[in-house]
């Protein structure tokens, strides 16, 4: 016969807890914690040093990378979240439509895919269209599996939504456009935020898709990354992982933040 | 809104049409072309690439059966299999302690697990080089212990990536479920005389199955098709499918090849999600 017992608590899981957190913060802890190691030698700490750091900002190969990343980025987060927000609009406002659960899985195809297979299928129709632009295959390419990721948080605002607001625009005479622009706009906007600022981190972070589909002189920033590690380890590359990092940190809580307000004040 | 009505999911239908849909239609075609002379391919009906996953054809034409490819296969879905089972396993009591913790540290223990995830994968899968190379903390910790060889290129270091690169989405799933859990029928467990242990395999478990379920086909799909763990973790000599499809087209080796395991992969992951859409409604009908 068992003793009444906390019924709350198991013995271990906090312990699992707790090493969970460990391991999985310790691998940016180590990457950081190097960058700023004076040696060569990635893991012989021998002084704290910013050397890597200049290293990596004067690198032009690297800043090149990181001009043609942001490009194909920006480009493609600007149009997966006017693609995302018309058929989230669309999607949202009509119930009853037909083929609506069919358009839904359409734009979140990507999702339901390996990417692999999308980038290879891309890369097959590019070829055989003669489409060797690299830019412009990095930002067709990326604007399609970006889409999802805008797609979902605009959507969740939208149906978090109450109707009445637009609905009084258009009892006032507002021609749709404007009844948009003024007053749906307005307040689905930080779910808009939050799904092009996904987007943004989806496309900087994707390398599957780069890899097969750039040309000389479009190489992404993971793509170069990769190719330094190939070359072998150096501090440089932790000087710029950690760089890598923080903006990823910075970018993905101002995302979540957004993103949980919109469904708070839905 | 009514011009609005249909015109709006054009652009959506068309970016899907044009990047997705068509290529795949494309890719299936290659996949029964002949192979090009110089890399590429060639419009020649000839389903020779299928072929070439099971058998090997010597000088002579005649052909063998070759478990070459079934093993990069079978090695992929061990891998991704594993990667599943093993973050099922650790987030059941990571979701649970966070689900019993008061509303503010839990929302901010989501938040931590969901962080990582944003920082870029390669920079992620590279920490995990420096962390198992033999001159990093476990790498050094391993020869310390007497362990031979190194950590590194082996199925364990890809292991460790993937389980690292995909635990967040199971973690969100399970806490989902686990957070919907009512307490009065964890305590009428315990009135009943049943230990923790009985509550959790016969009360929380069955309870907990549907985030379970949902978080391994959020898992098991993309560590199919994974690519940088096998190159990088993996040394490039522990082939997946992901680096296999990668290699074909990389180099414009074999296209009609590549893309036949492309078709094989993709048909593996329908399968995994009418599996699971079956099971929703299933469960669905159910209530």
């Amino acid at each position: 016969m068992s003793a009444p017992h906390n019924v709350r608590h198991y013995p271990g899981a906090g312990l699992v807890t707790w090493v969970f957190f460990l391991w999985l913060y310790a691998p940016i802890v180590v990457v950081v914690w190097f960058s700023f190691n004076e040696n060569r030698l990635v893991s012989v700490w021998t002084g704290f040093s910013t050397r890597w750091y200049e290293a990596a900002l004067s690198n032009k190969a690297l800043l090149e990378a990181l001009r043609v990343s942001l490009v194909v980025a920006v480009t493609a987060t600007l149009v997966a979240t006017l693609v995302a927000l018309s058929a989230a609009m669309v999607l949202s406002r009509n119930e009853t439509m037909r083929f609506r659960r069919l358009s839904e899985t359409v734009v979140n195809l990507p999702l339901l895919l390996p990417e692999i297979v999308v980038a290879v299928a891309s890369l097959i129709l590019f070829s055989q269209l003669g489409f060797s632009n690299g830019m412009a295959r990095l930002i067709v390419a990326h604007s399609a599996f970006c889409t999802p990721f805008a797609f979902l948080p605009i959507r969740a605002r939208l149906q978090g939504m109450s109707r009445d607001y637009e609905e009084a625009a258009k009892d006032l005479y507002a021609a749709p456009f404007t009844a948009f622009r003024r007053v749906t706009l307005p307040l689905i906007l930080p779910g808009v935020f939050a799904g092009a600022m996904l987007a943004f981190v989806i496309s900087m972070d994707d390398f599957i898709t780069s890899n097969l589909l750039a040309t000389g002189g479009t190489t992404t920033l993971p793509v170069y990354i990769f190719g330094l590690i190939k070359q072998g380890t150096t501090p440089e590359l932790n000087a710029i992982s950690t760089l890598l990092i923080l903006a990823s940190l910075i970018i993905a809580t101002f995302a979540l933040v957004l993103s949980a307000r919109s469904m708070r004040r839905g | 809104m009514s011009g609005f009505r249909v015109w709006g999911l054009v652009p959506a239908w068309v970016l899907m049409l044009a990047t997705l849909m068509v290529p795949l239609l494309i890719v299936a075609a290659v996949s029964v072309a002949e192979r090009g002379a110089y890399g590429g391919f060639a419009w020649d009906f000839n389903p020779l690439s299928y072929r070439e996953i099971l058998f090997s054809e010597d000088w002579d034409g005649n052909l063998a059966f070759d478990a070459k490819y079934l093993a990069i296969i079978g090695r992929t879905l061990l891998l991704a299999g594993a990667t599943t089972l093993i973050c099922m396993a650790l987030s059941l009591p990571v979701a649970y302690v966070i689900a019993t913790r008061p509303p503010k540290t839990k929302a901010l223990l989501i938040y931590l697990v969901t962080l990582p995830f944003w920082v870029s994968m390669i920079v992620r899968v590279y920490a995990w080089l420096i962390i198992l190379g033999n001159e990093g903390f476990v790498g050094r910790f391993w020869q310390w212990i007497g362990g031979e060889g190194t950590l590194l290129f082996t199925p364990g270091a890809m292991l460790v990536g993937m389980v690292y690169s995909y635990i967040p989405l199971m973690v969100l799933p399970v806490f989902a479920a686990i957070e919907k859990l009512d307490p009065a029928l964890l305590e009428a467990g315990a009135d009943l005389y049943a230990s923790r242990w009985t509550t959790a395999r016969r009360v929380i478990l069955p309870l907990t199955w549907p985030g379970l379920a949902a978080g391994a086909v959020l898992v098991f799909v993309p560590a199919l098709g994974t690519v940088l763990e096998p190159m990088l973790l993996g040394g490039g000599k522990q082939m997946t499918m992901g680096t296999l499809i990668q290699t074909q087209f990389g180099g414009a080796r074999n296209w009609p090849f590549g893309a036949a395991v492309a078709l094989v992969l993709m048909a593996m992951v329908v399968l995994v999600l009418m599996v699971n859409a079956r099971r929703a409604m299933r469960r669905e009908a159910r209530t």
